[in-house]
């Protein structure tokens, strides 16, 4: 019973998600713009841009993120979905788990797509790129985890994106730190698993905690 | 423990428990950091490199050292708000927040004003430096989170779960941001050279620490006062206090 009822809370994010598909662009678009704005800001020498790329993509990566993440808890929890989710009887942190994984199919999975458009933009190698695709895929996973705590917290507030920037930013430090370094490693064709299996292991934790910090935070909202 | 602990539950208890410790922690703050001041900026010997601009330390090194401490202070009255569902810890956190806060900010502005006569300039991107920024930024959030809300109670339970966050992820930036300096290292000497302080040097630091350790106390505390007044107005016994005043 709790695998089909889990099932079918997977299928309604998709589907809902779908059905809104200009919201769905929307942070694709702003991804694409804030990287075609930076070559017109620091000049479009291609060895600065190759230096400044994967730090560029990144941060990008992580605004972009920011702001398509409300979405996650948003609406059901102003339509009441998610009261209904939580007295239903299945552990809320399963849930919140199966929301944050659709969150990231639907909202991120497309940044990761047209990211090689965008090493194109920014002049990485292949080597470059190779290691900015195994650490956005294995990073933007540990975004979505550490972004549903805070989604979690403010979906209750009012004009809660800009608190939740706040709030979550400091966290993403590591993140950013760990990825970068992979793709300079490959840059300068050193191997980067060092980079890759931190940046694993930073994930497992936030895949352990993270949802039952989330549906923590969740109850406390709905208070 | 528990049973000492269980009481200070009650905003009345608590907050006559802060009336009580608040002149001590605020007297001792007073003579150690006078006489810890006094003692390091006229008395101590000058750095025999850095001359008199050293002196700052007395101030510098108390707060960075503290400010991590601060956080964690905030951090287990968190963690006691979370578990036992203690109303009272949950206040504690506002009102440790903003000392934090002002404490970070203090050891990041006398590190700029000694970084300016030692590095040449305000600002370097150290490991130490960048994580005390990120420190800062931490507690502006749990600041930010717990005004966010009207409702006072559900704002200090979310503050106190974001404190805990912050507490699990703390280390890991704090060596991340290490990690990552000592791959960038090349430009900047940022390591002081670090002979064993001299004694004459030590103590007025020793009586400065405690001091700023005390004046955090004293300044939550009074902090912690205002916050139970503020949530506790409705309360007969605030009206009682309010007009016997």
């Amino acid at each position: 019973m709790v695998v089909s009822t889990l099932n079918a809370v997977f299928k309604r994010e998709l589907v809902l998600a779908f059905r809104q598909k200009s919201e769905l662009l929307q942070p694709v678009m702003f991804f694409i713009l804030v990287i075609s704005l930076f070559p017109l800001g620091v000049g479009p020498g291609p060895e600065t841009l190759q230096k400044i790329g994967p730090g560029v993509i990144w941060v990008a990566a992580l605004l972009s993120a920011l702001f398509g993440l409300e979405r996650i808890f948003r609406d059901d929890f102003a339509d009441g979905t998610l009261e209904q989710q939580m007295l239903s009887g299945i552990p809320l942190s399963l849930v919140v788990l199966l929301k944050v994984a659709a969150h990231w199919l639907v909202s991120i999975l497309p940044l990761i797509v047209v990211s090689p458009l965008l090493s194109l933009f920014l002049n990485l190698t292949s080597a470059m790129y190779t290691a900015l695709l195994a650490t956005l895929l294995l990073g933007t996973p540990l975004l979505s985890l550490l972004g549903a705590i805070g989604v979690a917290l403010t979906v209750g507030v009012r004009k809660g994106s800009v608190l939740l920037s706040l709030m979550l930013l400091p966290f993403f430090v590591p993140l950013l730190i760990f990825a970068t370094a992979a793709v300079e490693a490959a840059a300068l064709q050193l191997p980067y698993n060092g980079q890759l299996a931190l940046l694993g292991a930073l994930f497992l934790l936030a895949l352990a905690l993270s949802p039952v910090a989330t549906a923590y935070a969740l109850k406390v909202s709905q208070n | 423990m528990w049973k000492w602990l269980h009481p200070y539950a009650k905003t009345e208890r608590l907050y006559q428990l802060s009336s009580t410790l608040l002149p001590w922690f605020s007297i001792a703050a007073l003579l150690l950091l006078i006489s810890g001041c006094v003692w390091g900026l006229m008395f101590a010997p000058a750095d025999y490199q850095q001359g008199d601009a050293a002196r700052i330390m007395y101030i510098h090194v108390p707060s960075a050292i503290l400010s991590m401490s601060t956080y964690a202070a905030m951090a287990i009255a968190a963690l006691i708000g979370i578990v036992w569902q203690i109303r009272t810890a949950d206040m504690a956190v506002a009102a440790i927040a903003p000392t934090g806060a002002m404490v970070t900010f203090v050891a990041l502005f006398t590190g700029a004003a000694w970084g300016k006569p030692m590095w040449g300039t305000w600002w370097v991107w150290d490991a130490r430096l960048t994580s005390e920024l990120i420190l800062l930024f931490m507690y502006l959030g749990v600041i930010a989170l717990y005004n966010a809300f009207e409702d006072k109670q559900q704002a200090g339970r979310a503050a106190g779960i974001l404190a805990l966050v912050g507490v699990i992820n703390l280390p890991i930036i704090h060596y991340s941001v290490e990690w990552w300096n000592t791959l960038h290292q090349g430009a900047s000497i940022t390591k002081l050279s670090k002979p064993s302080i001299d004694p004459a040097m030590l103590w007025p630091l020793l009586i400065n620490l405690l001091g700023f350790a005390c004046l955090i106390a004293s300044l939550s505390l009074a902090a912690l006062k205002n916050e139970i007044i503020r949530r506790e107005k409705h309360r007969p016994w605030v009206q009682q206090l309010v007009s016997d005043i």
